[in-house]
């Protein structure tokens, strides 16, 4: 059940009448004009050793890590040919104040579920190109994200670092353990995760019938109403949602797509300045290490010396392509 | 993609001399199911009301302002709204599960919001004002459908409001934009946006987008989208009509 929230975070009355008395004159309270982002900040690959793809975004002091990590799962019976997408939000305590433990809240939720959507609808990641066995086995790829610090606008901070995350993305080798059945071999990797286009998000907040963007945690505080809007590298908008418990004009509807619009353009240079360039050393190294294996031999795994099964070894690019052989797999 | 064939969505058909684009259920473009509206339909709801988008079925309940429970939750200057969107088990094509799913806790969110605009909970402190909606049948729309609802359940309860608020999707189904889609042509639909308003505030309290549309394709949506609330606006109107003031005339007699 959704409740009218009774814990508000309290924005001290006077702050709010300062906060609209200078927006009034098209000025924010730190110092920012109403189009104006906080300093964005992309660390991509943050958590280089144990996840498959990651990367950390701050806005301002708003802090967001992505993890993406994968598995090998049988698809659902209505995509057979489509790999698995799950993205999920923890709002953890140390984050906020206003966070406290225990299982999603509607907040949460509702974030992962836009994200999900924006990610999704536009076929951000080829997921039919992530599939073993059509209807057997197919890639499903799990998409944390974990707010470390709350200042405002999540939304923009957790789409942001979900991109970069997915775009430095690395799918794992595959080891075929049995006629079709598979492991994951972890450590190992066949490439890159194979992503279409990106998206970026941008957060409209309404305060005092003015819109602004990047809205800070007090001035979310105050807001009567915010926007979520997804934009593509097209410029299309691809996902949205009304938050908040205002409305919007539809002059404002229509202004506040214009500047996401505009304002997506800054977002995108960021990915393409500071997750591009590790994105395609990454490729380099993934390219080089295949090179030296295929000099070296194939070292036999852990799991084949012990079984003393015969496997292929080596897993290529291959291994992640539709394969036709009928398997016995029961489930 | 679902396995099975995608069936034809748009067609080209002749009407009245005029060649028109005719969707899967022979409807128009911008045109809406055939509505349904009934108020105070249960008995033991301070207000209920009844909506039917075509196949598409929804009962709410309103019961309050009553004291709130657990009374910490109460505030000061304002009654709490508690907002409860479900779906039946029976009214999906597979049975569905009754506990709450994160699709349902985010529409019961999204829905409370578009109601705190319209809701005068200023004259209700330290009470809440509850709002259950079921899903009875579903065949897309259901959120708007429940909406829709639980905006003539808040009026038969008697609760002042600001306005009603009426709701409607509009979708891109094989590039054209489209009025009040239903399940089938929501899963093909290349875009899906529902859309709520306070039609006589001007405002947009619930939006939207699943899906991809441009800047242009947007605002016309949003024409779309008003052509429908408009229609659903005077139909809810018309009902609480027919319910409090015809009644109250005589001029109905049960």
């Amino acid at each position: 059940m959704s409740v009218t929230p009774w814990e508000q975070p309290v924005i001290p009355k006077l702050k709010k009448y300062t906060m609209e008395t200078v927006l009034v004159k098209g000025v924010r309270l730190d110092g920012r004009k109403l189009d104006e982002y906080r300093p964005v900040e992309i660390i991509p690959g943050y958590i280089e050793y144990r996840a498959e793809g990651s990367a950390m975004v701050k806005l301002g002091s708003t802090v967001v890590l992505v993890g993406v990590k994968m598995d090998l799962v049988p698809p659902f019976p209505d995509t057979p040919n489509e790999a698995v997408l799950v993205v999920h939000a923890e709002f953890v305590p140390l984050a906020s104040p206003s966070f406290e433990p225990g299982p999603p809240d509607e907040n949460a939720i509702e974030l992962a579920r836009v994200v999900d959507r924006g990610l999704r609808e536009s076929k951000v990641i080829a997921l039919d190109n992530l599939v073993l066995e059509p209807g057997k086995t197919v890639w499903r790829i799990y998409v944390d994200i974990y707010v470390l610090n709350h200042d405002g606008n999540l939304s923009d901070a957790a789409i942001l670092a979900a991109m970069a995350a997915l775009m430095v993305t690395r799918v794992p080798a595959v080891e075929k353990t049995g006629e079709g059945t598979y492991k994951v071999v972890r450590g190992k990797y066949v490439g890159l995760l194979p992503v279409n286009k990106k998206i970026v998000g941008v957060t409209i907040a309404k305060i005092a019938n003015k819109l602004l963007v990047d809205p800070s945690f007090e001035e979310e505080g105050v807001a009567d109403a915010k926007l979520m809007i997804v934009i593509d590298e097209e410029g299309r908008v691809a996902g949205m949602q009304k938050t908040g418990m205002e409305g919007f004009t539809e002059e404002e509807l229509i202004k506040a797509v214009s500047i996401a619009v505009t304002k997506s353009k800054q977002l995108l240079r960021v990915l393409e300045e500071k997750v591009v360039p590790y994105r395609e050393e990454l490729s380099r190294k993934l390219v080089a290490a295949e090179k030296t294996e295929q000099q070296i031999e194939v070292v036999p795994s852990r799991e084949e010396v012990e079984s003393a099964e015969e496997t292929g070894g080596q897993v290529s690019e291959e291994a992640i392509e539709p394969q036709n052989e009928k398997p016995d797999m029961d489930h | 993609m679902a396995i099975g064939e995608k069936p034809e969505l748009i067609r080209k058909e002749e009407r009245d001399g005029k060649e028109v684009l005719v969707r899967h259920d022979g409807r128009l473009i911008d045109q809406l199911r055939p509505l349904r509206m009934e108020v105070g339909v249960l008995g033991n709801a301070d207000g209920s009301a009844l909506v039917e988008f075509g196949r598409t079925r929804v009962v709410a309940a309103v019961y309050g302002p009553r004291e709130a429970h657990p009374k910490h939750m109460a505030l000061p200057d304002r009654a709490i709204l508690r907002c409860r969107y479900h779906m039946a088990p029976f009214s999906t094509e597979e049975r569905k599960s009754p506990a709450p799913t994160r699709r349902e806790i985010e529409l019961s969110k999204v829905i409370r919001e578009a109601l705190e605009t319209v809701v005068m909970t200023e004259l209700y402190p330290r009470t809440a004002i509850d709002i259950y909606m079921e899903v009875l049948q579903s065949d897309g729309g259901t959120r708007t459908a429940a909406l829709t609802a639980a905006a003539l359940a808040l009026a038969d309860a008697g609760i002042p409001l600001r306005d009603l608020v009426a709701a409607v999707a509009v979708g891109k189904v094989d590039g054209v934009l489209v009025l009040d889609l239903d399940e089938v042509e929501d899963m093909y639909a290349e875009a899906d946006m529902p859309i709520a308003m306070a039609p006589s505030l001007g405002k947009v309290v619930l939006l939207q987008l699943n899906g991809v549309m441009t800047v242009d394709e947007f605002r016309e949506a949003l024409q779309l989208a008003k052509k429908g609330i408009a229609e659903i606006y005077s139909m809810q109107k018309e009902v609480l009509r027919k319910k409090y003031v015809e009644k109250a005339l005589g001029g109905e007699l049960k």
